[in-house]
Parts: structure tokens; C-alpha cells; sequence
């Protein structure tokens, strides 16, 4: 079984973010990235299945030489080997579009990543990537069992799951629930040094979109306090004040 | 031209997430001097086709494939939008719709604009907002394409009623080898629960509650108000309730209007998944959590003293006519 996970350098979950004044540029300096949450699920059932089927799982990443301590870690972790497409990853379609150009060179059975990258959030790369390899995709899974040449998934929809099944190879992206992360150890960090990560050339990729400007959420008025024995009061003073109930 | 715009069905009928999608759609249509044009996929009877009238649209497409699965869907909506001369292709933001939109906008070489939360900017060029950095910031994205696909984060466009005369044509749906790999085995509802990412109104508790055998007035409170529940990422991670419940960084972003957060001390990563609520209560026996700096309402206060409070409240103001 040859696995491939597709990982992400994104700010670490408690980092606060800032803007250029003009609000045109995001601001990296003093700011952490660490491998995206939901890519380390997946790289951990990546693991899972490939102990179980004396597998190896590679990880590949489109960025530049400053993300490697994210691929380091993912080697760490345990992944095989690594992938660095050397670009900037500018949108998801550039993205889908490095990662597949290396798929079609080299083949896999089953490609793990994860549901969304908490910073663009839009969940589309993967599918993205499986509409060019022509794949499947299960997008929100929360669970993933391999029998023989068929994966079969839970995928979270609107107000429940539903069970699928589907024949390798495919996209399965990986939700809360699917494996427990791993933490690596000594002996993990050490050969993650020498374990390879060959870089390779981006493809070109026509620009279809362009990232103009950023803004942060409006800042809320100061809290209004309603003591504790009036509670029931709330709802009327939400009508009254908000109209949203 | 057109504005095509995907309507999703579940079991048959529209969610409300369509018809936000067809507002939407006919406010970017008429802006653009074109008319808007639905897309259902799946069983859905004529009747309820028609309900699309409603919000603007003239014709309604409707396929019902063999099978149904994120692959099939987007071969439909992509060669209705070829046929159609659509130059906007606009898709709820939902599970389905996320799994849809991006193969839709590979199949148009178009470009696409993710969880979009309001009106696009098309005075000069076509600029998209969207959420981004899990709830900390927004994203001003420039569509450069002639054809451009959109995906609209539920709860965040009014359904408008626009009503016009409804046209229904029947599309074909045939389901290639490829696209019958993925088979649906099983659809399992929480019944009678509001859908997270949809909801209205939204009760959330944290390790406030101090167990999940706490949980039945939360329970309570989110069926008296018609919401749905939630949790904070500890809760979830000791299992005291399903990680599909947990709002977040890491976990689902919402923006219902009402966010009632209990025992829940907000810690930055679940105030970037809640922060886009349009109105925040946060109840706490800390006054000094840090959840009330992000709150409209608060109320320092035990959970299990408060709570009851609440939901006697909720029943009297649902049974005065609310």
C-alpha cells in the first residue's frame, strides 16, 4: 500500500493574527507554523494502515525552504519520506495542481489529507486534486477502514453521516475521530534528519484568483451584564435589542 | 448569460441554504442585467421544484441521476452551466456543496471563491469576501475568469422572496463508469436535531458542565429555542459528547445568529470558530473568563442554576406566540 498525505504549514492555532496596516499583507514575523491539525489525522491514519499493511506513507507539501521544519515534523512523526514542491502555494487551485502533476509520475493507492487548513479554510485542495486525478473524494470522514481494495467511510453530512464505501485509489480527507494524533519520539526526531524529502519544480498553473486584501472580524461593543437572577430576562432583551430571536 | 445556481435537497425538500444560495444569486443576476437560473439534483417533486420561484429563479434544471455523489453532481451542474452561458455558478457552502463547488469550478477552468459571506464586489473586476484563518479574519479574493464559481456559507445572505413564473426542465443525468465508484451505503440523521452549521440559534456548553451526564438540560434548552447544540474541543476530546459537535479552530466554524456559550471559558481557538455569530450570550461562574470580552450578553452565574432559569424563560416566551 502506497500512501501519499498532503500537508499544510499553517499558524499555530493560538497565534494571533495581524495585518499590514493597509491591510494588503498578511504578517508571518512572530508568528509559528505548525503542520495543519486535521493533516496530522490523516498523517496518523496514514501510519495506522501502513503498519498494518507494510505500507509506506510519503508526505507532500507545495512551499518554500522555510516550511521544512513542518515536513521535518511529519517525518518525524513517522511518514516515510517527503515531497517539497518549491513554490508559493498562492491558491488552491496552483496547490491541487503541484500535487497532482507528482501523482501522475508516480502513482499511489489511497491519498489522505486533511478536511480543511485553518488558514484559508475552503477544503479545496483535495477536491481539487482528486477532479484533476479524475478520483473520488470523501471529504469529511470521520472514520476509515480498508478491506482489501475497497475503503469504507463515515462522511459527516448536514444533520448526520452516511456510511460509503469506495474502491482504491481515492481522496479520503480526514476529520476529528479518525485516528488519534501521534506524538513523535526521540528516536523519530533524530531519523527525520536523514529520512529524504527530495524538492521538486512547481508546474505552471494559469492565475484564476488573487488574494487582494484581508480584514479582521468587527470588534463587538463592550458586554452588556445581566445579573444572574434576572437570566429569564434574556430572551425578551434579545428580541427587544437584536430582533434575532 | 446567466446565474446558475445549485439548489440542495435533503430527502426531497429544499434547505434553506438554497434559497439563501437563489437570494443571493438574483441579487448578483440582477446587478449583472441576466437572468437566474436553478439547478435541483435528485428525486424532488414538482411542487417543491416550483418553491424556487419564489426566490427569483425562472427555469429550474432538474436531474435525477441513477446515483448521487459529489462527482455525478458536479458533472451535472458543470454541463448546465456550459449549456446555460452561466458566468457565476453559486453552491451552498455545506458539506455536500464544499465536496462540489471546487470539481465544478476545475471542470469550468473557472475560478472559485470559497465560503463567501457577502455580496461580491463587482463595481471593478469581481472581489469576493471570505472567512479565513478559522474565523480570525477575512479574505478579499479577485475572481480573474470569465466564468466563476462561488460557494455560500449558510446563515450569512437573507432569503429574499422575489416570486416569479417558474419554468421546469428536465436535464440529463447519465452516470458515467468513473463516477459510480463512490456508493452511498447507509444515511444515518440525528433525528429531530437541528443541522450545526445551518442553525439558527446555537447552545454550546464547555467543561463547565463538569460531565456528560449534565447534558440533558442543554438538550433541553437547544430543543425549547429550535437550535442546535455544541461544545467546546475539551469536552469533545474526553468524549463527553461527538466530535461532530465541536465548534472551533480545530473543529466546525459557525455563524448562526444567536451563540449561547455556558461554561465555556474561550480560549482563542473557539472564539475563531464562534466569532462570525451575529450575537454572542456567554454564561460563566468566572467573571473574569475571557469569553466575555468577545460577548454581547453575559451572565456570571452557575451553569446549573442559570440554565433552568433559562429554559423556564424559553418556554414562556415560545408559548407567548415567539
Amino acid at each position: 500500500m502506497k500512501i501519499l498525505v498532503c500537508i499544510s504549514n499553517v499558524p499555530d492555532t493560538t497565534a494571533k493574527i495581524n495585518f499590514s496596516p493597509d491591510n494588503k499583507n498578511f504578517i508571518s514575523s512572530g508568528v509559528t507554523f505548525i503542520l495543519n491539525p486535521y493533516d496530522e489525522i490523516a498523517l496518523s491514519k496514514a501510519l495506522d494502515i501502513a503498519t498494518a499493511s507494510a505500507g509506506t506513507v510519503t508526505v507532500i507539501h507545495v512551499g518554500d525552504a522555510s516550511t521544512e521544519p513542518t515536513i521535518r515534523k511529519a517525518l518525524a512523526i513517522g511518514a516515510h519520506d517527503a515531497v517539497r514542491v518549491n513554490a508559493d502555494p498562492r491558491d488552491a487551485l496552483f496547490v491541487a495542481s503541484q500535487i497532482a502533476a507528482c501523482v501522475k509520475s508516480d502513482s499511489y493507492d489511497l491519498i489522505l489529507c486533511g478536511r480543511e487548513s485553518s488558514d484559508h479554510n475552503s477544503s479545496s485542495v483535495p477536491v481539487m486534486l482528486a477532479e484533476l486525478l479524475g478520483l473520488p473524494c470523501v471529504l469529511f470522514a470521520k472514520s476509515l477502514t480498508l478491506e482489501g481494495n475497497t475503503a469504507k467511510m463515515d462522511n459527516e453530512i448536514a444533520g448526520g453521516k452516511e456510511v460509503v464505501s469506495c474502491t482504491l485509489p481515492l481522496v479520503v480527507c480526514a476529520s476529528e475521530g479518525m485516528a488519534e494524533w501521534k506524538i513523535p519520539n526521540m528516536r523519530g526526531i533524530m531519523s527525520a534528519r536523514t529520512k529524504p524529502l527530495r524538492v521538486v519544480d512547481a508546474v505552471e498553473v494559469p492565475v484564476l484568483s488573487l488574494i487582494t486584501g484581508y480584514d479582521k472580524p468587527a470588534a463587538r461593543s463592550t458586554v452588556k451584564l445581566i445579573p444572574a437572577d434576572a437570566a429569564g430576562e434574556l430572551f425578551d432583551t434579545l428580541r427587544a435589542e437584536k430582533k434575532i430571536i | 448569460m446567466s446565474v446558475l445556481v445549485y439548489v440542495e435537497n435533503q430527502d426531497g425538500k429544499f434547505r434553506n441554504a438554497a434559497f439563501e444560495a437563489l437570494s443571493f444569486g438574483n441579487a448578483i443576476a440582477t446587478s449583472l442585467g441576466t437572468g437566474m437560473i436553478a439547478c435541483s439534483i435528485g428525486k424532488v417533486s414538482d411542487e417543491e421544484l416550483k418553491c424556487a420561484g419564489k426566490y427569483g429563479a425562472s427555469v429550474i434544471l432538474s436531474a435525477s441521476p441513477e446515483l448521487i455523489n459529489p462527482q455525478v453532481c458536479s458533472g451535472i451542474l458543470s454541463k448546465a452551466a456550459v449549456s446555460e452561458k452561466a458566468t457565476v455558478v453559486i453552491v451552498p457552502a455545506s458539506f455536500f456543496g464544499k465536496a462540489v463547488a471546487p470539481r465544478v469550478a476545475v471542470k469550468l477552468k473557472a475560478a472559485y471563491g470559497d465560503n463567501v459571506v457577502e455580496l461580491p464586489q463587482m463595481s471593478s473586476g469581481f472581489i469576493v469576501k471570505k472567512g479565513a484563518y478559522s474565523g480570525k479574519a477575512f479574505e478579499y479574493v479577485e475572481l480573474l475568469s470569465e466564468v466563476k464559481v462561488i460557494s455560500l456559507v449558510p446563515n450569512s445572505f437573507k432569503m429574499v422572496e422575489k416570486p416569479v413564473e417558474i419554468v421546469i426542465k428536465t436535464v440529463d443525468a447519465t452516470v458515467s463508469d468513473p463516477e459510480k465508484a463512490l456508493k452511498v451505503i447507509d444515511t444515518v440523521r440525528n433525528t429531530n436535531k437541528v443541522s450545526l452549521p445551518d442553525a439558527e440559534i446555537v447552545v454550546s456548553a464547555g467543561r463547565g458542565l463538569k460531565g456528560p451526564e449534565n447534558w440533558g438540560m442543554i438538550e433541553e434548552l437547544a430543543s425549547v429555542l429550535g437550535a442546535a447544540t455544541a461544545c467546546s474541543k475539551p469536552v469533545s476530546d474526553a468524549g463527553w459528547r461527538p466530535h461532530s459537535e465541536h465548534v472551533g479552530q480545530t473543529g466546525i466554524a459557525i455563524s448562526p445568529n444567536l451563540y449561547i456559550a455556558i461554561g465555556i471559558s474561550g480560549a482563542i481557538q473557539h472564539l475563531a470558530g464562534v466569532s462570525n455569530s451575529k450575537v454572542i450570550v456567554v454564561i460563566n461562574k468566572d467573571p473574569e473568563a475571557p469569553f466575555f470580552k468577545a460577548a454581547d450578553y453575559g451572565i456570571v452565574g452557575d451553569a446549573f442554576e442559570v440554565v433552568p432559569k433559562l429554559i423556564e424563560a424559553a418556554k414562556k416566551f415560545k408559548a407567548a406566540g415567539n
